[in-house]
Formats: C-alpha cells, structure tokens, sequence
C-alpha cells in the first residue's frame, strides 16, 4: 500500500509554506505523516538540519504525546511545543494522518507563529485531501 | 503506507524490525550501519535507557537507489522489545510497510518470542493490518552462540513455533558476526517492494 499527490498538489503545499511561514521568518517547516514519511520540507537556506531524523523523531513524539493524552482522559494537548535558547520546535496536528513541524528562532513570537501555522494548516488540510491510495 | 512524490521524486518506505527485548534487533541495525555506513549519510537515532536498552526507537535511513526514475528511501526502525513498552511499541508501528521479526534462538527465552510474535499480530490488528498480509520476514538470531556450548532451539523447532501458520521467509542468523544480516533486510526490502513497484508505474504512467 502506498499514497501519492500530485505534483500541483505538492508545489502549492511548497508555496504556501514558503510564503505563509518561512517568509515571516520560520527558519524551517516540515509537513510529515504520522508514519514519519516527509511530505513536504522548505527551510530559509541557513542551516541543513537532518531531515529525515527529525521527521521520524516527530511522528514517534507526537505519537507518544497523543497516547498520553489518552490515558489522562484528553483528546489531544493543543499546545505542543518546545523552546530552547535560539531554535523552538512547534508542532501542529494538520489531520488524523498529517503533522506540521515548524522550527523558528526567538525573531517570532509563538503567539503570531501559532496564528499563521492555524491558518496555513486550513489550507493545507484542503490539499492533502486530494490524496491517492493505491 | 509508502509515500510516493512525484515532486522529488522519491519513495519513502518504512521496515520496522519487531521482537522479545535483547533478541538482537538494534545489533542488526548497528550492523548494517556499520558495513553502510557510505550510503548512510546520518548518524543512527537511538533512543536508549541508561542500561542500553532500546526506550523508544533506533533510527536509520537506507538509499537503495532508483526504481523508474524515483529513488527509494527506506526507513529502518526497530522498536523496544520489553513487554512493558506496549505503548510506544505501537507508535513505531504506525504506518509500517514491511517487517523483521528478529527471533532469540537461546532455548531459554522460547516463550518470549511466542509472547512477543502474538503481541506484534495484535498490535498490527489495531491499526486493521493483518500479520498474515503485511511482508513479514522471520529471523532466527543468536545462531553464533551454539559454538559456546549455550543451548539453542534448532531451525526445525523455531520454524514450528513461529512460522507454521506464517509461511513466511525465515533466516538463521547472527547479528553479532553479521550472519545473515544484510541477507535478511534484502529479503524484506525485496518481499515490500513489489507492491509500491505497482503503485509507481500505475503512478508514472498516469
Ligand atoms: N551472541 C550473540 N549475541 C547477540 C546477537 N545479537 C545481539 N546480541 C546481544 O544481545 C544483547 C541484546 O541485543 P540488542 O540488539 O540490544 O537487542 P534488542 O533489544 O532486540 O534491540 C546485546 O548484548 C547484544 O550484543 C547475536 O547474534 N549473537
Ligand atoms: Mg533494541
């Protein structure tokens, strides 16, 4: 079993990342399935991160994060994100299958990261219905 | 579920390696790391306790090269083995193509292995995958410990316990001496592929 979208898909989802986040300053942004798959990936060009890692490393986390809500009695935590001292890491759940990870330095504040991450993911989720399973 | 894109052009395709905990699934990793490790342009993710026990997951992405012009990317996991990680043992399933079940051939641990391949069927049955369509490979470990004299459980025994119903590929092996370890990860690779080789050329020709 596999999936695909089309490549117009793809470039809309590519520019809509570029302009709706890494324009405002998020150094990267990452759309990922729940399986660690990367769907989509457009950084600032500063820094490579190790993609594929960080991919796998948020399905798994946000995977756990989700399990734990469960057994506390939760759907889900609204807010999931990480601060360090020059990088953050935000997570957002697009769809029961889709995941945005944005990484952004302190230039932008969480609560206007989280605004446009809101409205990206509306857009986005349109997207990603368009799906094929094979 | 494999992702096809035609952007990048590239496949993405997840082989999780299951079984009892210390049956040897992260040595098969580290083993393929270690005679790969030009192809593997990343260090292994490995997240472990403090006593090297797997917690969450060991990590590796694998380039095997292309198919139709699309390069494949396998993505190698292993989850933790301990009873007691149920929870995130799932989370790892998630979205699995392909796995290596990874035996311990040692006679005293035959239960853990029959506790561990039931475990897996269940887990598999609540994301509604079933054990007996899922490419599966059986890897029968620790074969290398026979010349130290320790009791093992022979090719016979193992393929009567954990493959009567499965009929799947089965391979002796040790993941300390390398034995079969490259071995087995081709044979799942080659048991995965086909089905997203099909979705591709239904893909391309489209
Ligand atoms: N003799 C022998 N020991 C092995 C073999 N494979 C793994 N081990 C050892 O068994 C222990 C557990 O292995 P590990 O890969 O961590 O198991 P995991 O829990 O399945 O990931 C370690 O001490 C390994 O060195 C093998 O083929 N032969
Ligand atoms: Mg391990």
């Amino acid at each position: 079993m596999s999936y695909t979208l089309e490549h117009k898909q793809l470039e809309a989802i590519d520019d809509l990342l570029q302009h709706d986040l890494i324009d405002m300053g998020v150094t990267c942004v990452l759309l990922i399935d729940m399986a660690g798959n990367i769907i989509a990936n457009i950084d600032n060009g500063k820094r490579k991160h190790d993609i594929y890692s960080l991919a796998a490393l948020a399905a798994g986390n946000f995977g756990a994060v989700s399990a734990m809500a469960k057994i506390i009695g939760e759907d889900e935590f609204s807010l999931l994100f990480h601060k360090g001292k020059k990088e953050n890491i935000h997570f957002s759940r697009v769809s029961d299958e889709f995941l945005l990870v944005s990484i952004f330095g302190n230039q932008v504040s969480l609560g206007f990261l989280r605004l446009k991450v809101a409205e990206t993911i509306k857009t986005i989720k349109d997207l990603l219905k368009t799906a094929k399973k094979f | 579920m494999a992702f096809i894109n035609p952007k990048t052009k590239e496949v993405q395709i997840k082989i999780v390696y299951y079984g009892p905990g210390r049956g040897g699934k992260t040595t098969n990793l580290e083993y393929i790391y270690s005679k790969y490790d030009h192809r593997i342009k990343t260090e292994m993710v490995s997240l472990k306790t403090h006593g090297d026990r797997t917690l969450f997951f060991d990590f590796m992405p694998f380039d095997i090269g292309s198919v139709l012009g699309y390069a494949i990317k396998i993505q190698l996991y292993t989850v933790p083995g301990q009873v007691k990680y149920n929870a995130t043992r799932r989370v790892v399933l998630r979205g699995v193509d392909g796995i290596v079940f990874v035996a311990d051939a040692t006679k005293s641990v035959r239960e853990k292995n029959i506790l561990s391949l039931k475990n897996l069927y269940e887990n598999l049955k609540s994301y509604n995958k079933s054990i007996f369509k899922v490419p599966l490979v059986l890897q029968y470990n620790k074969m290398d410990l026979a010349e130290q004299g320790i009791p093992l459980l022979s090719f016979d025994r193992m393929q009567k316990d954990m493959n009567a119903q499965l009929k799947v590929p089965a391979f002796p092996a040790s993941a300390l001496t390398g034995t079969n370890v490259i071995h087995t990860m081709k044979q799942i690779i080659k048991l995965t592929l086909p089905s997203v080789q099909q979705n591709l050329k239904e893909e391309v020709m489209s």
